[in-house]
């Protein structure tokens, strides 16, 4: 049976071409960046180059990045450093309710540490409110953290709107971009941000490699100790072949980025114009301020497992909340925090293309999408409703 | 060690929280930057810097005029001797 992989929010395919930029440094190319002879001078040289090209892809300068091993290394060294530098100045942070587990653990951490933490609210699309950010902010606040884009509702939050509030009181301003970078355009300088998390896996880079952008002249304290690799702030032998990979991967997102966008905005338009045509299926996050290739929906009555397994044994392979409240199996936060009523947040399905599909593959989708919808909606005990089990007050997403 | 206080650098380096011996590299890297004659300020908040800088200075001919304690981290001045 044909695969249809409509999950790409959680992981993309690793692009041939990064593959072959990468072979020389499994195998012959060995050396240790930090090694004098010419084995460690050409890893280095290769790591310096894909600092480059990861510096271009978001307007960066190549000693503002710092390579980690993931998005969420990248989130907690943000978080946790800025906080830990600046808490002589203050210990009273922003992070918004969209936030991954990885910004939300980390501030969860810092509580326990003494750190005053403010989770900030959204609208029912998921946008943070400029206003409501200033209106939050005091004289200990030290650090803003606001995600780019969400990978569980698409929306793209106003980061310059919340940097100028921020600069206005000398707040560093962290977002985390990891779902955005390479399939939009991201520019640090346009921004304004003082850091920003990506990760290569986001865009057909391989997985193990990213990195966190530091705005030059910004004090962070490491998360890793160590030696002086990355300047000394993100210690452990260098990941050569992931991060060459990811500077393939930068560079090709550059180059396709606008191609890349013309093919992904059409064919998600059609599932959203479809489906939300589907009776009680309702779009989550905004219309038009969301990623490319990004589709999601709640389903009144019927759960997101249920629906993921069915489609699953079709072929189609989608996500449902975040990937790892999915597997957690309660109602995303994200999703609650939209207003968004947990008997409608369980029915939660997000479907993330990417340049290897096809119309013909959301033909597909759209086939035997609403088919699924029915044949669980028959089965479901909440068909008519949730009953007991529905909490007060109406649905925020019905229009 | 010498203390100084309101010295005018030419060029400052703020290595604030990055890893031992980041201070040696780092200064090795400026001074090769500097004119003759010109001051270096090396901000930085590791303690085996206190060692470790005069002992570079005299170890490669150029002066080590002091440092200031500003409380959470070090200020070192070196004025480049040699070229």
């Amino acid at each position: 049976m044909k695969k249809y992989y409509f999950d790409h929010v959680a992981t993309n395919p690793l692009h041939p071409d990064v593959l072959e930029a990468m072979m020389p440094y499994l195998k012959e190319e060995f050396g240790n960046p930090l090694s004098v002879y010419e084995y460690g001078m050409r890893a280095k040289q290769a790591i310096e180059d894909a600092r480059g090209n990861v510096a271009g892809l978001i307007n960066s300068k190549p000693a503002e990045i710092i390579f980690t091993s993931s998005g969420a290394e990248a989130n907690n060294f943000a978080l946790r450093g800025i906080a830990l530098a600046r808490q002589n100045e203050g210990k009273h942070i922003l992070v918004s309710r969209m936030e991954h587990h990885s910004i939300l653990n980390s501030a969860r951490f810092l509580e326990k540490s003494g750190f005053a933490v403010t989770y900030l609210p959204v609208d029912k699309k998921g946008f943070v409110d400029p206003d409501v950010v200033k209106k939050a902010i005091t004289k200990e606040t030290t650090l803003i953290s606001v995600i780019h884009a969400s990978s569980e509702v698409g929306t793209i939050e106003p980061i310059k709107e919340i940097v100028k509030v921020a600069k206005e009181k000398n707040i560093s301003v962290h977002t985390d971009a990891v779902a955005s970078t390479g399939n939009i355009p991201v520019d640090v300088k346009d921004l304004g941000v003082d850091l920003l998390s990506m990760a290569a896996h986001q865009f057909y880079g391989p997985k193990g490699a990213a990195a966190l952008h530091v705005k030059q002249g910004t004090r962070i304290v490491p998360l890793i100790y160590g030696g002086i690799q990355e300047s000394g702030r993100r210690a452990g032998t260098e990941n050569v072949p992931a991060i060459v990979g990811m500077g393939k991967a930068a560079e090709m997102a550059v180059e396709k980025m606008r191609s890349r966008m013309d093919h992904l905005i059409p064919l998600r338009d059609r599932i959203i114009d479809t489906m939300s045509g589907t009776e009680n299926v309702h779009l989550t996050g905004d219309r038009e301020q969301r990623l490319p290739g990004h589709a999601s929906f709640c389903v009144e009555y019927i759960e997101g497992e249920a629906m993921l397994l069915m489609l699953a044994a079709k072929g189609i392979f989608s996500a449902s909340g975040s990937a790892c409240s999915s597997k957690a199996l309660k109602a995303s936060p994200v999703l609650l925090s939209m207003g968004i009523p947990s008997s409608l947040a369980q029915g939660s399905i997000v479907f993330t293309l990417g340049e290897e599909n096809t119309s013909e593959d959301v033909d597909y989708l759209l086939n035997e999408f609403p088919a699924v919808i029915k044949r669980l909606r028959e089965i479901s005990p909440y068909a008519q409703g949730w009953g007991d089990r529905e909490e007060g007050g109406e649905c925020t997403v019905k229009e | 060690m010498k203390f100084v206080e309101n010295v005018k650098p030419d060029v400052t380096t703020d290595i604030v929280y990055m890893m031992c011996p980041m201070h040696l590299l780092k200064l090795e890297e400026q001074m090769k930057e500097l004119d003759q004659g010109q001051i270096l300020e090396i901000i930085t908040d590791y303690d085996g810097a206190l060692e470790d800088i005069p002992a570079w200075c005299e170890k490669t001919g150029n002066e080590f005029l002091g440092m200031e304690d500003v409380g959470d981290f070090f200020k070192f001045y070196i004025k480049k001797l040699k070229r």
